[in-house]
């Protein structure tokens, strides 16, 4: 899912300060699952904000609603009725949906209340590990079902580098688990370690964000 | 395809090399690369000039290797692939071989959250071992990655790091059949501290033939102090440290610890010398290039061979 994370409540005031009156959208999709951005969240955050507004003296009117997706034109119409009666719409979506919601409604300022941080999976409760970059061109297949463009810190394609600690970290930070340190091990439990002895030549980013914002058209989908 | 690099020239006279290298200016100051080059002089076949070690930003890799061959003096380019994307690391190949420079090392470099820009984007478009192929193509087929000729390809020596000492141990023999098959020519390995170990590594690369078809040139580092080998353990990664090495320096007085630093390192090289496969030392003297000469005379690798290398 794509993981985000709440900005700073003081960040998010300051973004307010020219408003009283604003719309604060939430959504269903991946931020909800990843306790960002969802129905609860709205309620949280609306309540911080109006506190905070009210021991400034400057009251906030914030109406609350959660969006099945901000990513989706068809969930997105249902704000339309309401959306002129307020100044602003802060948007806990991930990034794309805060975009969405902007460009659907040219007219009206839209503010992100969310870093979008990730694609990333939930490891236990309450913990959120990235594990994809979306290259666009996955080489699971070679590399045990680990990716090193998202598990190694240089994104090394023959790894590992010298930066491996004893206990099988990466010198980068003790809390990430080396990559290709991975990738060996797994290779060498599924009888596959000659996968690592070829070399992977140099790849082509093009399919990733490196060629310029990216789509997917299909035809038969289209009407 | 022989390149004009002098320490090429050394191993194919036989010789064992002598390499070490030295970090760039945090400035722009020719006078502090020429003051080291000149305290290396005569000590050693080349000198590997460091491209922003550690993250830090330094004068470029190729522009102080250039003043180093002003001098007369043999450099060896290191070129990182962090800050670099393919075009300009062709680019950069192109330069230094313009420039008459004989020799690249390459490495994928330190993460730059290390040094003083941890907000830089890292680039790592390529790898090390994809740089080495990189060099190879250009200079062995006369083509870029693109397909389109080179007018004039890039002589270079290829060279490479290997650290046998990093985890996974197992792989570290393999990764260097890696480099070898990309066409790596020499290896120049992390300061080797604990012998056993190094010596069991290469009796894995002995076994896989790997020491006949890439000239391995074992490091080495003077430790300065029993607080430096105690450092070196608990905060490099990659870095073996023996306790029995760190307790030498610790039984030392600590007035005399510098000077018990340079004899286990001039012991180490006298074994590492003997080791089936070993074909040079890399002598890494951190900021204390001054004690090059006096270890490579005490190790016994003095004179240097007095090589002429004819024009590429």
């Amino acid at each position: 899912m794509i993981m985000g994370e709440q900005k700073p409540l003081e960040v998010i005031l300051g973004m307010l300060a020219p408003y009283d009156k604003i719309v604060l959208a939430g959504c269903h999709g991946c931020v909800t699952v990843c306790r960002a951005g969802g129905a609860k969240e709205v309620e949280i955050l609306a309540s911080s904000l109006r506190l905070a507004r009210e021991s400034e003296g400057r009251p906030l009117e914030i109406k609350e609603v959660t969006l099945e997706r901000q990513c989706d034109p068809e969930y997105l119409a249902p704000m339309r009725p309401y959306l002129e009666d307020y100044q602003a719409v802060l948007s806990i979506a991930c990034g794309a949906g805060i975009q969405f919601v902007a460009e659907k409604y040219a007219s009206t300022v839209v503010l992100p209340g969310l870093d979008t941080t990730f694609i990333g999976v939930t490891e236990k409760q309450g913990l959120w590990v990235e594990r994809c970059q979306a290259c666009g061109n996955c080489v699971l297949h070679l590399t045990g079902g680990i990716c090193p463009v998202a598990r190694c810190s240089k994104s090394l394609f023959n790894g590992p580098c010298g930066g491996t600690t004893t206990d099988g970290r990466c010198e980068v930070d003790k809390e990430i688990p080396c990559g290709w340190m991975m990738i060996i091990e797994r290779l060498r439990s599924l009888n596959q370690l000659e996968n690592y002895r070829k070399n992977l030549p140099m790849k082509s980013w093009k399919t990733s964000r490196d060629g310029g914002p990216r789509r997917i058209a299909r035809e038969d989908l289209m009407e | 395809m022989k390149t004009a690099s002098r320490l090429e020239r050394v191993f194919d006279e036989g010789h064992f090399a002598v390499t070490t290298e030295c970090g760039p200016p945090r400035g722009s100051n020719a006078e502090v690369i020429r003051k080291k080059g000149e305290l290396l002089r005569g000590s050693v076949d080349a000198i590997n000039v460091t491209d922003n070690q550690t993250s830090v930003v330094r004068m470029a890799s190729i522009a102080a290797c250039v003043m180093l061959k002003e001098m007369g003096l043999e450099p060896i380019v290191q070129m990182v692939t962090r800050d670099r994307n393919r075009i300009s690391l062709q680019s950069d190949i192109l330069g230094a071989a313009g420039l008459g420079l004989n020799a690249i090392l390459c490495l994928s470099g330190d993460h730059q959250t290390f040094g003083d820009d941890p907000e830089a984007k890292n680039v790592f478009d390529i790898d090390s071992i994809q740089l080495i192929q990189l060099i190879k193509m250009m200079r062995d087929e006369g083509k870029f990655p693109s397909g389109k000729e080179i007018e004039g390809p890039p002589k270079l020596f290829i060279g490479a790091a290997c650290n046998p000492f990093a985890e996974p141990f197992a792989i570290r023999p393999i990764r260097l059949a890696k480099k070898v098959d990309a066409g790596v020519q020499f290896i120049q390995t992390q300061c080797i501290y604990n012998l056993d170990r190094f010596e069991k590594f290469m009796d894995e690369v002995r076994k896989m033939g790997l020491h006949e078809q890439v000239k391995i040139l074992a490091g080495v580092t003077p430790l300065k102090s029993a607080g430096m080998a105690k450092f070196m353990k608990k905060n490099v990664a990659g870095m073996d440290v023996p306790d029995d090495v760190i307790k030498r320096m610790a039984d030392t007085p600590k007035e005399e610890q510098a000077a018990k630093g340079i004899e286990i390192c001039v012991e180490s090289i006298k074994r590492l010398r003997k080791i089936e496969g070993i074909a040079g030392a890399h002598i890494m003297a951190i900021e204390w290039e001054k004690m090059v000469p006096v270890i490579a005379e005490k190790a016994g690798l003095l004179p240097r061979p007095d090589i002429s290398v004819p024009e590429a």
